[in-house]
């Protein structure tokens, strides 16, 4: 099937079998693969991307239910050396230790700053529950997601 | 809202199947009668690619329902509020009208999963995949909700505690869509709790209660209750519900109604919870939900 995606601000055009998952076609053939493949079952959150600025599992998105729709992805967010204020902040905070579901995570932060641009922990901890980190580096990423919304406050 | 755990190789979806993607409902109901036993509805994918992943389900067609307008939206009308089936979960989390006028509901769907999850899953999809923990589904049936249904041999209406027939299993036949979800208005004098105890946040229900009150004076006027995971379907307790017709709700009835709810369910032990467990609990939660439901009609009555 013939589809087309904007990926990362760039529309692209696949040929796919309908049973490609969104997952493997930005990772086995656009080599995006800040994207992980964690449980594939949907209760890690590592391979979470922004569908039309939404956070969803690409690991259960068919690649042919994203035809006609923006995907962005954890490669997105820097331009070129200089990273994203949530990169920043993950770095500022130590919120990395293995550094596996940080994608996950950053991109579930860039959308919970969009719709709530200064959240409490109780609201952070909602919002990123469906990011597991096993190294449980959770306090760290909570404070990095509370710094994240400052940096992006004193930005605006 | 899954079943079973990682065994399998979940990398990829094994099998091949052709995929539809009508733009109408009446075309999706046409390729659901051509192909029936052999094709799956695809609403959010949340349950069904899993299941296939795990090749627990093998449809050789699958049958896009995310291009039908009309499928999507809630509205309210005369006759309560009206929910489209494919209407994603996060949207309905984020209705002020659902928060305002059932936030029973709101809290169950909050009570789903986890936002990347509720972006994808929608409340049709929720309801037919018919798990015995869906928790919209026993919130659903506290709020008295039915169900519009349309297949090839016409419409009809059926009420959500008909709906459900086993694990997995809904009276819908393999030609049928479920279009929209209708939640009668509530009265004024009424209250709700839903309670849903898992090991975390995120976890499906070990047990899980859905209460909606409604007082005369200042006994029970008509309530009603269901439970999620304590048998093969959601349940609704009408018995209990007619026992508490026209009662007060003291330490006493509260005790024989826990008694009821306890011979009414049939849990099992899983993965997630023991039998006698899920028996104590829900005997605990039928009090506390009963309970808090009532002190919610108080506050709302004035």
């Amino acid at each position: 099937m013939r589809i087309e995606i904007t990926i990362n601000g760039r529309k692209r055009q696949f040929d796919v079998e309908p049973n490609k998952l969104l997952l493997n076609l930005l990772r086995d053939e656009l080599y995006l693969t800040g994207t992980k493949y964690g449980c594939g079952i949907g209760e890690c959150g590592a391979c979470t991307v922004l569908l039309d600025g939404a956070p969803v599992l690409a690991c259960l998105t068919l690649a042919v239910d994203a035809d006609g729709r923006r995907v962005d992805t954890i490669e997105g967010l820097a331009e070129g050396e200089k990273l994203d204020p949530v990169q920043e902040a993950f770095l500022e905070e130590g919120a990395v230790q293995c550094g596996f579901c940080t994608p996950g995570f950053i991109m579930t932060t860039k959308a919970l700053l969009a719709e709530n641009p200064d959240p409490s922990e109780e609201e952070i901890r909602e919002y990123l529950k469906g990011n597991l980190c096993r190294c449980t580096g959770y306090v760290n990423i909570v404070k990095a997601v509370k710094r994240a919304a400052e940096n992006l406050r004193r930005v605006k | 809202m899954r079943m079973s755990i990682n065994r399998q190789n979940t990398h990829i979806i094994p099998t091949r199947f052709e995929y539809h993607a009508p733009t109408s409902l009446d075309e999706a109901i046409e390729l659901l009668t051509e192909y029936g036993g052999d094709a799956r509805l695809l609403a959010g994918g949340t349950d069904l690619l899993v299941k296939m992943k795990q090749r627990v389900v093998e449809p050789r067609h699958l049958i896009n329902l995310k291009m039908i307008t009309g499928l999507t939206g809630i509205e309210e009308k005369a006759d309560g509020i009206h929910i489209g089936a494919a209407t994603k979960l996060r949207a309905i989390e984020r209705s002020p009208l659902i928060r305002e006028k059932l936030p029973l509901l709101h809290e169950a769907v909050r009570a789903i999963g986890s936002v990347q999850i509720r972006n994808m899953a929608t409340l049709g999809g929720n309801l037919c995949n018919a798990s015995p923990a869906a928790d919209s589904a026993i919130a659903l049936i506290a709020l008295d909700a039915r169900v519009q249904v349309k297949g090839a041999e016409g419409d009809r209406v059926i009420p959500l505690d008909g709906f459900f027939v086993g694990p997995g299993k809904t009276v819908l036949s393999p030609s049928e869509v479920l279009v929209e979800i209708v939640v009668p208005p509530q009265g004024r004098s009424s209250g709700a709790c839903f309670i849903k105890i898992g090991r975390t946040s995120l976890d499906l229900a070990m047990v899980s209660i859905a209460a909606a009150v409604t007082l005369g004076d200042e006994a029970v006027e008509d309530c009603r209750i269901a439970l999620g995971a304590v048998a093969p379907t959601p349940i609704r307790v009408r018995e209990v519900e007619a026992f508490l017709r026209g009662k007060r709700l003291t330490d006493e009835v509260l005790e024989e109604v826990a008694a009821m709810v306890s011979a009414a369910i049939r849990p099992i032990t899983d993965v997630r919870a023991t039998a006698e467990y899920r028996r104590t609990a829900a005997e605990m939660l039928t009090k506390d939900a009963l309970t808090r439901a009532a002190e919610e009609a108080r506050r709302r009555r004035g």
